[in-house]
């Protein structure tokens, strides 16, 4: 059923990071006690950052695949803040940083001087933040993509420029009170009918692959990761990671929250090649959009002084419109 | 400076900045008790047991089960399993089958001949055990593990107690009870059997012994006055179920009412079933008030017994006519009489009114106290007399062989004590590991799997096993169900989901440790642990 889980009972299944009972090459790159660490301790990320987790659970599973054979190039944004304070690094992997919005550019000239090099193994990937992907180096990417540069392209994707103090990206969900959407007026938070939804634009460039990928789902991330960063040419994995700090949400619940997104069908798990949605990660116990949007203060304001029914049940619309188009329910169970 | 082109920084040098300077809250690793463990009368550590069944180390699991319990094979079939009415996992789908495990490590060990380690060093020390029931032969086990030199003196003509002569072999065959008995004997326990203890400081000081420990049970039927008739044959359960393990198997006739509710009554009425006997049992209140285990009541109706509630036996007559009377249950839920009353016709009248205790050995001991037939002892089992300890049926308590063994676990912990001159004080307690405290997105979903039950047709003509083992196979399975409440199972979880690599994994069996020199104190392990083993405390300064 589900490629990612399976092993049907041990205890935990698949479901945990490690299991005890499973042979070691069955465990999760995460559950190795020689991991790389690809973003060490001592980064000055907030307290529960999605981010600093999403990272290090990706480019792990990349060093795994590749050997450790990886460069990686990162756009401007919260992770390359927090990471790289001078004279300190997180790194453990080779890194460099140079704009914003020239990630996907910069990283298409890593991958065309190794070639030139005739050091091909050595896989790159680009890396921001969804400001630095979905806006402000959305051309540099989508010439990427349409050149079909050989670049595994990740967006870790917290839904605003938290860097800067939390202002709307192109990312933002309806409704979602931002520094630039306050919850104010008739209607208040971000606006609907907007935003640009990335992976269907990198599945509209007829790329090799494309995923989405949460950190909630640590096995289905590195699969989808190992797999992607073997492809040659462009590819794309966006990574949904919840911002304690710009989401209001407590910093212990940010896999809760982010689970809450992938089970409620508001961030769908699936994986396209060449345009066409091939893979889905089936929802286990589906809930409710509230389950999600309660969690956090960006969205309190559909709840309190009153419920905002009709902003609620277009969010659920999106939904339960995703659950739909990517099939994402499969067993008797989730349908209940 | 030396740094090659475009390098400006070290790698991984961000270790200079001790980010655990920003926490508030600190996690740190706990056990806790779970509920099973908390709930069985014999305290097994029956947590840690599935952890090793789970891996397939069988006899890892049942070498931590004997550490409590020397009768898990026995336990497996004649255990009301409070563990499985305490398990967590009730909550989320169904119980963990403690019991069927706990069965089939038990089988396995009879099957594989493992055995008891004997004592390392021996402690000088004689201690006489009284009764050779479940709660003698745990303590005699416990007792020899430590050193000391242990004698049974046995007043009846086999070892088990009320486990030989109470429970029926289609309940516990008797195989399995002389092997499990066998390899606590073969530890150097000395068994003297049809030895009945006139006066217990008598064998004491004929013995050199220097404790004692009294587990006689309770093997006194009960009576009640029922007008009878010359001719009307009355039995008690007790003998009834004795004479079963001899050669003249009891008279009864085809006809058999059995009065009273407890365990023992059905345990009358369906071995009388299995002679060709019509059962019916005849109880004064209701099957909700009815003391006997729900699934023994199920069994029973299943292989035909028939029972009256809300009914009491009047008089009997001659050729064996009955008067019973209908009862209803008062508001504080007591049977009173109605005034109605019908006949039923039966060749023997068993009563199954409970059992008394023969305090006769205990006769001339300075100290004791008896109160409600049974003797009294203080928290260590020690009775008034000092040296002498008791437990199992003959002091107030549930009376099943759970709590029994329990009760010779515990009294062989005072005696040692005693005996060293120490204070006997159990292990601390940990906090309760509570449903509310687990994850359980974590845990795969997986149905209970039942133990198959011997044939309808079979059950109610032999005297064979009613309920069979596990597979190898489906007992990992279940033991695989258990959630591992409050103790770390070594899931990674938290060494995986830390953002700030603040978690440091030990190894397998080693468990985890956090380096606090960069944990923020986000909580995100203590969320994600699946079990609850993981506490957020303040910091202090």
């Amino acid at each position: 059923m589900d490629p990612r889980q399976p092993v049907k009972f041990y205890q935990t299944g698949t479901f945990t990071v490690g299991n005890r009972l499973l042979d070691t090459d069955e465990r999760s790159v995460q559950a190795n006690m020689e991991r790389t660490n690809s973003l060490n301790s001592g980064h000055r990320a907030c307290q529960g950052c999605g981010e600093a987790l999403g990272a290090r659970y990706a480019l792990d599973a990349a060093m795994r695949a590749t050997d450790n054979q990886l460069v990686a190039v990162n756009a401007t944004g919260c992770l390359e803040v927090f990471s790289t304070p001078y004279p300190e690094t997180s790194w453990q992997i080779p890194w460099l940083h140079s704009l914003f919005g020239n990630a996907a550019a910069v990283a298409s000239g890593v991958a065309a001087a190794l070639k030139v090099r005739g050091r091909e193994h050595v896989r790159v990937i680009a890396q921001g933040g969804d400001g630095g992907t979905t806006d402000i180096g959305f051309g540099c990417l989508s010439g990427m993509f349409e050149r079909n540069d050989d670049v595994l392209y990740i967006c870790y994707d917290n839904e605003a420029y938290m860097n800067t103090g939390v202002q709307r990206s192109s990312a933002t969900p309806l409704a979602a009170r931002t520094a630039t959407t306050p919850a104010v007026g008739p209607h208040p938070g971000a606006e609907s009918g907007r935003g640009k939804n990335v992976p269907v634009i990198a599945m509209a460039h007829n790329i090799p692959y494309v995923a989405t990928a949460s950190v909630a789902n640590l096995r289905d991330l590195e699969e989808k990761v190992a797999r992607a960063i073997l492809i040659r040419g462009a590819r794309y994995v966006h990574i949904h990671v919840p911002c304690p700090l710009g989401w209001g949400s407590a910093p212990a619940d940010t896999i809760r929250v982010a689970r809450a997104a992938v089970e409620s069908g508001l961030f769908p798990l699936y994986e396209a090649e060449h345009g066409e949605v091939t893979g889905r990660t089936p929802i286990r116990r589906r809930v409710p959009v509230d389950d999600y949007l309660k969690l956090q203060r960006r969205f309190a304001h559909l709840f309190s002084p009153k419920r905002d029914d009709a902003r609620l049940g277009q969010i659920q619309a999106i939904a339960d419109r995703n659950i739909v188009n990517y099939g994402l329910l499969d067993t008797e169970d989730a349908r209940g | 400076m030396d740094k090659p082109f475009a390098i400006t920084l070290d790698p991984g040098s961000s270790l200079a900045n001790r980010t655990g300077s920003w926490r508030t809250m600190r996690p740190v690793y706990v056990d806790r008790l779970p509920p099973c463990n908390n709930a069985c009368p014999a305290g097994e550590n029956i947590q840690q047991w599935l952890y090793h069944a789970e891996g397939g180390d069988y006899q890892a699991a049942w070498r931590q089960l004997v550490q409590d319990n020397p009768l898990p094979a026995i336990m497996g079939r004649v255990c009301y399993h409070p563990c499985e009415t305490a398990c967590n996992r009730a909550q989320l789908d169904e119980a963990v089958g403690i019991n069927s495990v706990e069965r089939f490590l038990g089988d396995e060990a009879l099957k594989r001949h493992w055995k008891f380690d004997s004592p390392k060093q021996e402690s000088g020390k004689r201690v006489l055990v009284v009764g050779a029931g479940p709660s003698g032969l745990s303590a005699a086990y416990h007792l020899r593990r430590v050193g000391h030199a242990v004698a049974i003196y046995e007043a009846g003509p086999l070892a088990g107690g009320m486990m030989r002569f109470g429970i029926p072999t289609y309940r516990l065959p008797r195989d399995v009870l002389d092997a499990e008995v066998r390899r606590i004997l073969d530890m150097g326990v000395e068994l003297q059997l049809d030895r009945k203890v006139a006066n217990v400081l008598d064998d004491m000081r004929a013995g050199g012994f220097d404790a004692a420990f009294l587990a006689v049970g309770a093997h006194i039927a009960k009576r009640a006055y029922i007008p009878a008739g010359e001719a009307a044959r009355m039995l008690d359960a007790v003998s009834v179920l004795r004479s079963m393990e001899g050669e003249d198997k009891p008279m009864l006739g085809r006809r058999v009412v059995v009065y009273g509710g407890g365990n023992t009554a059905l345990d009358v009425a369906r071995t009388a079933k299995r002679m060709g006997a019509e059962p019916i049992i005849v109880y004064r209140r209701t099957r909700e008030k009815m003391p006997a285990h729900d699934f023994e009541v199920e069994e029973a109706l299943a292989e035909g017994v028939l029972i009256k509630w809300l009914s009491t036996i009047r008089n009997v007559e001659d050729g064996g006519t009955m008067t019973v009377e209908k009862m209803k249950l008062d508001e504080k839920g007591f049977p009173q009489p109605t005034g109605e009353v019908e006949t039923l016709e039966a060749d023997s009248l068993v009563l199954a009114l409970g059992q008394d205790v023969d305090l006769s050995l205990l006769d001339g001991v300075p100290g004791l106290k008896i109160k409600d037939g049974t003797v009294q002892v203080a928290p260590n089992m020690m009775t008034g007399h000092a040296g002498i300890f008791a437990g199992g049926d003959m002091v107030p308590s549930e009376r099943t062989v759970t709590v029994a063994v329990g009760h010779g676990k515990k009294a062989a912990r005072n005696i040692d004590a005693w005996l060293r001159g120490r204070e006997g004080a159990a292990p601390e307690k940990h906090a309760a590991a509570t449903y509310e405290r687990l994850n359980t997105w974590y845990y795969s979903d997986a149905p209970k799997t039942v133990r198959p039950l011997l044939d309808l047709a079979r059950r109610t003509s032999t005297f064979e096993e009613v309920q069979k083992g596990l597979t190898e196979f489906n007992a990992q399975f279940e033991a695989r169900r258990c959630l591992s409440c409050g103790n770390c199972f070594e899931c990674d979880n938290c060494y995986g989901v830390c953002p700030d690599n603040a978690v440091i994994k030990l190894g397998p069996g080693l468990r985890f440790q956090f380096n606090y020199d960069y944990c923020k104190g986000c909580g995100m392990c203590a969320a994600e642990c699946p079990c609850g083993a993981i506490d957020m405390v303040p910091e202090t300064t």
